[in-house]
């Protein structure tokens, strides 16, 4: 019933290319639907479609959310710059998210963000932030917490959850990145 | 004490633990061959409490949740009733909603995550419940969405409530109509926190607003009274009207009622989700009997009893609470860390609080300084940064703490800390600024020496446990 | 929230009680006192002359609350058990204090509330406020614009301290960030107060400013690519609370302490918008919005705001001119008058034309009339020129006095004026006073036709096509050059200081229409703006009763002409 193991991989690299098909426009015009009193309010989910759709968020995706809910551009970017799941440059085919807070630290989430990183060989970029492989394959950062503190350290691939991951779960996990 | 109970022999716990756990909530979750789809939540009486409330009508299912003294588990645990009380349907012109607050996202709480993603009919139809006693026509279901499938699992469960005639137009022949739609959030911890919650639906940065003038119960969403309540509590309702609020109020404790969904994390050997009578259990059952103890053999050293935010408590320590005697007299009693009961009351009375329900249990092992920048940290990256003191004081906090932690300590930085968090708690727009305020001040109140220490030895003895993490 | 009703200009008045008889018992600061209901606190503590300092709270934009500068203790009545305040010895209710602090800006009122604007705790607030504003901000008041009308460098005075005990790095931001055509932002003096993205979204109902990121590294924006240039953008400037946001036109330019302040008018077109001009040593700087809520509360455009720099325009008139052989040369003001008089004295009334202009005052335009009525010359009428309506502060009217030359019957509204071309070509009319600057080849009569005239005079402050083919030019004074008064397009009558002298040896107009009077009929007796008031109170039915000093700084509303918000709100 779950998700598979890399769910919603496909769309995580590459520009924001690609059309924005009719199936697209209605998928988007159905969430519009959910916000009969104030349109604006499907800011927070056409993002999420569109990054779901082009891998991330760029001047393309914030212009055509405005115009499509007749706003501003500001008045998504404050949204897509707020709220750290959006993104405005391409992850890797593989995102990675380790929880960094308390309960995951106690439980290892720095020796598991280390594993990881030295598996996908990545080299530290500035202070913290998002790590992306050369090849874009993979990308690293930390996440704060991800609300399943009993079974720590856990790790979200792309859209699939994985917990407990020690050093072992890590390398499997890296390994099955195809 | 400690030492005899980390004794106790595993099936010990087990059997205090099969005596004490009272499953309402949790009644199906985990249970062998119970699965989240709407053919098995009917199979055991999904929907017939539903059926129930409709025949009832909304004052009646209202007055019920009055009596039955629920507080509300996101955090704060405000009476239910009490919140629900702000608004008269019969009374009020403007529509009236009803959000659903599953962003869970407090440090060390993951107990929605077991409901949405394992029993969501179950939420959905406390949901309805009370959406139709407040005249709800239009509700919301706010989920962080980290919870990469537990949206969709939401959305697969509302369209099949609506399929069977729970949801949409004229529910179940009543001539109800409501409709509830699922809302992503998008990382933001802030989104928690009502009001902020409620910008955040209507598309703006989550700022948490002002109150006065913006009590959601009058001017709420689109500028609408607007209630926001947990998903832990709007189960609850279901089971209040399934039982009848006197019968609940009968579990737990007076002013304590109904069962609490508890979740432990940190230095224990059974980490998890539990379901207890509230106030029925101490924290040192808790940790000894229903965790399993302090794992590797070790010490308890510190727990922070109710998400990050709650005050820490540090073992050994020995509270002075007041409580009902045998007469029914206030009588002050001196209370160990191990024997504080889990309830709202007790934790408040013991300074700290019982919040959203997440237990952090820390060992012997543990660095206070590192644990703090760790908690520091979090509240820095998630302050939404309307207003000044949270905006600078937070991240001022952070650095320091971090600074300490990598060895650079100053000896006026705990002092410095502490006068930074009092500038903070009581001064914000919203309670971020205490959630922030507690963990420093209280960690410093309870472990200076440590700090003082940690600064003393510096550079040279800066530990690296990957617990800090102030990236 | 104070719920006033809504102005199309502001949507939000919090200084403005709705019902200033309506008052309720309050204390602050230990003494009891009354005050409108429903007012704030920052507003009550305002009347009450004590001050509660604060950064985001405008009282024309909407109350966000964010900058916790105006925290103050509150107080309310102790309950006895019959549910009735509990009296004092002194007969006044029991205060029960908070021992939370609340925001005076978005606290109103209520009967028996307790204020406290300077206890320790309210202090420590201040102080904690300062602080972390501070801690991030750069500290380089002196090589900042802002210093001197800025309120983080004001309060922290009162309210900081002299060291920091912040020993971190600082956020880094954007600097220099160039916004719009007229506004610069440094978002490290930024306190994030957004009274700028306020005023344009709720003022301008323009969304073009906002914040990105998130926490302590929010940051103030308009979309990259996106220009912050709407027509009203430097009001910005004025209500950002520090240095963030300023004008390219006036920064680094003069120290604002060292700026004179003349409350005045905008002549930029017939809504005379109240302004104060900052000059120093003859020369303007800057204006700036005066608050006058029937005219232009506290705003004024960008347009009317920057039009101050022909003042030193190298095509400034600054000595009188007299044409001879074809050529203009500097003359004195003495041989120019005479011979303006001379030169008019030659033609009949009928064969002159006067261009009295919606540019001069009350006062230039009624010694014009004296002088008119003396000569029996009846031909007069002003240029219209067209402003760009925009339905909140500019008017269609480009004139600043259009409705003081038609109340002093000086003008058709360019009817008469449109058959003097013609007029003039058939030699009907030989002479042309044109006054006010009008250039005439621009309002359409043909430079070889005022060519063909026996006399052209022409007093303005710039050349043009019309002072260029003058036999006599007479060097006028620019609004900020002088004093007088004029009728707004909603019938306002408003009062216009000068500020500095004018260039050279240009002269205030009244001076020079008296002047000419003197020498072409000898009339006399108007030495003064004063002296011109008597007389005009009663020779002009809307001013009777008025005079020089009853006009006020605020100006006064004629019977006659309709109120602003009335017209606005129609």
């Amino acid at each position: 019933m779950s998700l598979p193991l890399h769910a919603g991989t496909e769309n995580c690299v590459g520009p924001e290319k690609g059309e924005v098909t009719p199936a697209f426009e209605k998928q988007a015009d159905e969430l519009v639907s959910r916000y009969p009193v104030s349109k604006r309010s499907a800011v927070l989910p056409l993002l999420h479609l569109w990054q779901e759709t082009f891998g991330y968020i760029g001047p393309r995706g914030v212009e055509w959310i405005a115009r499509k809910l007749s706003l501003q551009e500001i008045q998504v970017l404050e949204l897509v710059t707020f709220y750290p799941w959006f993104r405005q440059k391409p992850y890797g085919k593989f995102h990675f998210r380790v929880c960094r807070t308390l309960p995951c630290a106690l439980g290892g989430a720095g020796k598991t963000f280390a594993a990881l990183q030295k598996l996908m060989n990545l080299k530290e970029i500035g202070h913290g932030g998002t790590m992306v492989s050369e090849d874009g394959r993979f990308s690293l950062e930390y996440s704060e917490c991800l609300a399943s503190c009993g079974t720590a350290p856990v790790v979200l691939c792309n859209d699939a959850f994985h917990e407990k991951v020690d050093d072992n779960k890590a390398a499997t996990l890296v390994a099955e990145c195809k | 004490m400690t030492t005899k109970r980390r004794l106790l022999l595993p099936s010990a716990s087990e059997a205090l633990m099969a005596y004490k756990e009272h499953r309402l909530i949790f009644k199906n979750i985990d249970a062998p061959g119970y699965t989240r789809d709407l053919t098995c939540y009917q199979k055991h009486g999904g929907y017939e409490i539903l059926k129930k409330g409709l025949a009832m009508g909304g004052p009646a299912i209202r007055e019920e949740v009055k009596k039955s003294q629920l507080r509300g588990r996101g955090g704060a645990g405000f009476p239910t009733g009490t919140k629900w009380g702000f608004i008269d349907p019969a009374k009020v012109t403007k529509p009236i909603y009803l959000i659903c607050n599953a962003d869970e996202s407090e440090p060390g709480t993951f107990k929605d995550r077991q409901i949405i993603y394992k029993d969501p009919h179950q939420l959905i139809e406390g949901m309805i419940l009370s959406c139709f006693a407040n005249g709800v026509k239009l509700a919301y279901l706010y989920i962080r969405c980290e919870f990469t499938e537990g949206w969709r699992i939401l959305e697969t469960a509302l369209a099949e409530a609506k399929g069977a005639g729970f949801l949409g137009k004229n529910i179940l022949n009543s001539g109800y109509d409501l409709e509830i739609h699922v809302h992503r959030g998008a990382g933001a911890y802030i989104c928690g926190e009502e009001t902020g919650l409620i910008e955040s639906l209507e598309g703006k940065r989550a700022y948490p607003r002002i109150k006065p003038p913006y009590f959601p119960a009058v001017l709420g969403l689109y500028m609408c009274p607007t209630i926001v309540n947990n998903v832990e509590t709007l189960c609850h309702v279901k089971h209040i009207i399934e039982m009848g609020g006197e019968a609940y109020a009968k579990i737990g404790r007076p002013n304590n009622t109904g069962t609490r969904l508890i979740c432990v994390s940190g230095d224990v050997v059974r980490p998890g989700y539990y379901e207890f009578p509230c106030g029925a259990l101490t924290l040192g059952e808790l940790i000894q009997h229903v965790c399993g103890g302090i794992r590797n053999g070790n010490r308890l050293k510190a727990v922070i009893p109710g998400g990050s935010s709650a005050k820490v408590l540090k073992a050994g320590e020995v509270y002075k609470i007041k409580e009902a005697g045998v007469d029914g007299k206030l009588v002050e009693k001196e209370v160990k860390l191990e024997d504080l009961r889990l309830d709202f009351d007790t934790l408040a009375a013991a300074g700290s609080m019982a919040g959203s329900g997440g237990v952090i249990v820390m060992d012997h092992t543990r660095d206070m300084v590192e644990c703090l920048a760790n908690i520091s940290t979090f509240y820095a990256h998630e302050s939404c940064g309307q207003c000044t003191p949270c905006r600078e004081g937070v991240l001022w906090l952070k650095k320091i703490l971090s600074r300490i932690a990598e060895g650079h300590g100053r000896d006026d930085d705990p002092s410095l800390l502490k006068e930074v968090a009092d500038r903070i708690a009581g001064r914000t727009i919203c309670a971020f600024g205490e959630a922030a305020s507690w963990p420093v001040q209280s960690f410093l109140g309870k472990f200076r020496d440590e700090f003082a220490q940690r600064i003393r030895r510096n550079g040279n003895a800066a530990k690296k446990d990957f617990v800090s993490l102030t990236h | 929230m104070n719920c006033c009703e809504k102005h199309p200009m502001n949507p939000w008045n919090h200084d403005v009680a709705k019902d200033e008889k309506d008052l309720v018992d309050v204390q602050v600061d230990g003494v009891w006192m009354q005050m409108p209901r429903g007012l704030n606190v920052v507003e009550v503590a305002h009347r009450a002359k004590k001050f509660i300092p604060h950064y985001c709270y405008h009282p024309k934009l909407s109350v966000v609350g964010n900058c916790r500068m105006c925290l103050f203790e509150m107080g309310t009545p102790k309950m006895g058990p019959d549910r009735k305040p509990i009296l004092g010895a002194d007969g006044k209710p029991e205060i029960a204090w908070m021992p939370r602090p609340q925001i005076g800006c978005a606290t109103n009122i209520t009967p028996g509330m307790g204020i406290r604007t300077d206890s320790a705790l309210v202090k420590d607030c201040r102080n904690g406020v300062m602080e972390f504003l501070l801690i991030n901000h750069p500290l380089d008041c002196p090589i900042c614009d802002q210093a001197g009308e800025c309120k983080l460098q004001e309060y922290s005075v009162e309210y900081g301290t002299g060291a920091s005990r912040f020993v971190e790095n600082k956020v880094k931001k954007p600097k220099n960030v160039d916004l719009g055509e007229r506004i610069v932002l440094d978002d490290e003096r930024c306190i994030l107060c957004s009274r700028c993205i306020r005023f344009s979204s709720e003022v301008m109902k323009d969304d073009v400013l906002g914040f990105v990121n998130r926490g302590s590294h929010s940051t103030l924006t308009a979309y990259p690519g996106k220009s912050f240039d709407n027509a009203y953008s430097l009001n910005t400037a004025d209500i950002c609370p520090v240095g963030a946001l300023t004008s390219k036109d006036f920064r680094f330019q003069m120290r604002v302490w060292f700026l004179k302040e003349t409350k005045s008018l905008c002549a930029s077109c017939g809504t005379g918008c109240n302004i104060t001009i900052g000059s120093r040593e003859g020369k303007v700087h800057r204006l700036t919005p005066r608050e006058n809520e029937s005219v232009n509360s506290q705003w004024m455009c960008d347009f009317g705001r920057l039009n101050f720099h022909d003042l030193e325009s190298k095509n400034r008139l600054d000595r009188p001119l007299l044409k001879a052989a074809g050529q203009q040369f500097p003359a004195t003001w003495t041989n120019a008058i005479q011979r303006a008089a001379d030169t008019l004295k030659k033609v009949k009334p009928d064969e002159i034309a006067v261009v009295a202009s919606g540019r001069l005052t009350n006062e230039e335009l009624f010694v014009l009339k004296r002088l008119l009525g003396e000569l029996g010359v009846t031909r007069v009428d002003t240029v219209m020129n067209p402003g760009q309506a925009d339905n909140f502060l500019r008017s269609g009217d480009g004139n600043p006095n259009s409705r003081g030359a038609e109340l002093l019957g000086l003008s058709s509204g360019g009817r008469k004026l449109g058959a003097w071309g013609g007029e003039i070509a058939s030699g009907k009319i030989k002479a042309l006073l044109v006054l006010g600057g009008e250039d005439l080849v621009a309002a359409g009569i043909p430079a070889d036709s005022l060519a063909k005239l026996e006399v052209l005079i022409f007093s303005g402050i710039l050349s043009n096509a019309t002072s260029q083919l003058a036999q006599v030019v007479l060097p006028g004074a620019a609004f900020a050059e002088k004093t007088g008064s004029m009728v707004n397009v909603h019938g306002r009558l408003q009062r216009m200081t000068r500020a500095i002298p004018a260039p050279g040896e240009a002269r205030e107009d009244w001076m020079i229409l008296r002047d000419l009077r003197i020498a072409l009929t000898g009339g006399n007796s108007l030495h003064s703006v004063e002296d011109v008031w008597k007389s005009m109170a009663g020779e002009v039915a809307q001013f009777s009763g008025l005079s020089w000093a009853k006009i006020g700084d605020l100006g006064i509303q004629l019977e006659s002409a309709p109120k602003i918000r009335e017209e606005v709100s129609a």
